[in-house]
């Protein structure tokens, strides 16, 4: 069976990439909140930009600059997982729609809509004509993503180096009408509050967080990727057995836990899931949580999986994303656990190399 | 440089998404496609939109299509001989 090393990474969010090393943590008031512009124009053809909705742009940056970290050309299969795809193209084409009362469309919003439309620009634009494959799976996309990467992996397949990211974007209208079923909060909330905050929903964002994942190790390794667990369906009372099994299935105990990286997205109803896990399995473990600097999103755990590599490698741990006071100088394992609305439940396990 | 050119110009600049580009930097000459302003075959599809949304004409020979949008000056000539808005 091949190993999976974390050879390069990237990523876009409404935080600034060096937030970890600077603490200069971004507040915003809204309850939508866009990922931060980047100079696009410096990786991605004018002409080829002009058409890209965010999820594309932030997608193929990514990619470009996790290729660059990695120090690759070309990688030999493209994985993306988007919970909700080009959302903003969608809005558009149906609003023309709407405009046009049925009648003549535009066809460019029509054809950038489709979820696999990053994955897709991706390949055109590095001209790569390998394994390309889009996950579309609520919360739990990245994950899927992530375990086709880890079964090509162990079954020989010969692919060496996998491009693999989480990417979801918000849209004006479409991500304002998550309110309207209890997804998104009523009242504002400031994200740095998000997870002191007792009422249901969260704040919702945008990010694209890409790695290479190699089967050999390299210089600028960052950690391996040990497992990946998707559970659809669980309950509060048997999350913490449901952890412990995936756990044993690496012959491991909580113990070995060093990190565990959380969901907490500030919603009554379902971060209970999460304070399980922090009060009985890993009340002994140092807790982190990500999603009151990125909000929430389909694809949002690849962001949690760009804060622990990051650890992994550089064992720099700012409190303000700490949930106790725990500390930990040198992480061996970190265990990132995700669900949303009670649902789709994620576990990804790194470990330090 | 008539009405209509400058008219073409500033619809194809919108509907195209050519962000960066001003109506004094497109040649009533320059080819639209290929070497000129470097458009493709998506933007071939909106520009069959865009002159039947707003010039009312529906082209349905690619050949045809092919003569028209060569330039603005001959999307111009067309569109002042079949408009039917």
């Amino acid at each position: 069976m091949n190993r999976l090393y974390v050879n390069g990474i990237s990523s876009i969010s409404p935080q600034s990439e060096d937030i970890l090393e600077t603490g200069n943590l971004r507040e915003y008031q809204s309850n939508i909140i866009p990922a931060l512009k980047h100079d696009y124009k410096s990786m991605i053809q004018p002409m080829m930009l002009r058409r890209m909705s965010n999820a594309v742009k932030m997608g193929l940056f990514c990619s470009k600059k996790t290729l660059l970290d990695a120090q690759l050309d070309m990688p030999d299969a493209i994985m993306v997982g988007t919970g909700q795809g080009c959302l903003q193209d969608t809005e558009k084409f149906m609003e023309a729609m709407l405009t046009a009362e049925e009648g003549l469309l535009s066809p460019t919003s029509f054809i950038q809509s489709t979820h696999n439309t990053v994955g897709g620009q991706i390949a055109l634009d590095l001209k790569c004509t390998a394994y390309n494959m889009t996950y579309t799976q609520n919360s739990v996309s990245f994950e899927s993503a992530l375990l086709d990467a880890l079964l090509q992996a162990r079954t020989e397949s010969g692919t060496q180096n996998i491009l693999v990211g989480g990417v979801d974007e918000v849209s004006p209208a479409f991500t304002g009408f998550q309110e309207l079923d209890g997804q998104l909060k009523k009242e504002p909330v400031k994200n740095t509050d998000l997870l002191w905050s007792k009422t249901p929903g969260s704040i919702f964002s945008e990010t694209a967080s890409f790695f290479m994942l190699g089967s050999q190790e390299t210089e600028n390794s960052y950690a391996e990727l040990v497992d990946v667990e998707i559970i659809n369906t669980a309950e509060i009372q048997n999350i913490g057995e449901r952890t412990e099994r995936f756990l044993q299935t690496k012959n491991l105990t909580s113990s070995a836990i060093d990190i565990v990286i959380l969901g907490n997205n500030g919603d009554s109803r379902y971060d209970p899931f999460y304070h399980e896990l922090q009060e009985k399995l890993f009340a002994e473990t140092l807790q982190l949580a990500y999603k009151h600097l990125v909000g929430e999103n389909n694809s949002v755990s690849a962001y949690a999986f760009w804060i622990a590599s990051k650890i992994l490698k550089e064992n720099k741990i700012p409190d303000f994303i700490k949930l106790n006071d725990l500390n930990c100088s040198k992480p061996r394992r970190i265990l990132i656990y995700n669900q949303y609305l009670g649902k789709n439940h994620g576990l990804i396990l790194l470990q330090k190399l | 440089m008539s009405d209509l050119h400058t008219e073409l110009k500033k619809s194809i600049i919108e509907q195209l998404n050519l962000e960066d580009m001003e109506v004094n930097e497109i040649e009533n000459d320059e080819p639209l496609f290929g070497d000129g302003l470097g458009l493709d075959s998506i933007d071939a599809l909106e520009l069959i939109v865009l002159m039947e949304k707003d010039y009312g004409i529906k082209l349905s020979d690619p050949q045809q299509g092919k003569e028209v949008f060569n330039s603005i000056n001959t999307m111009a000539d067309f569109i002042e001989k079949n408009r039917t808005r």
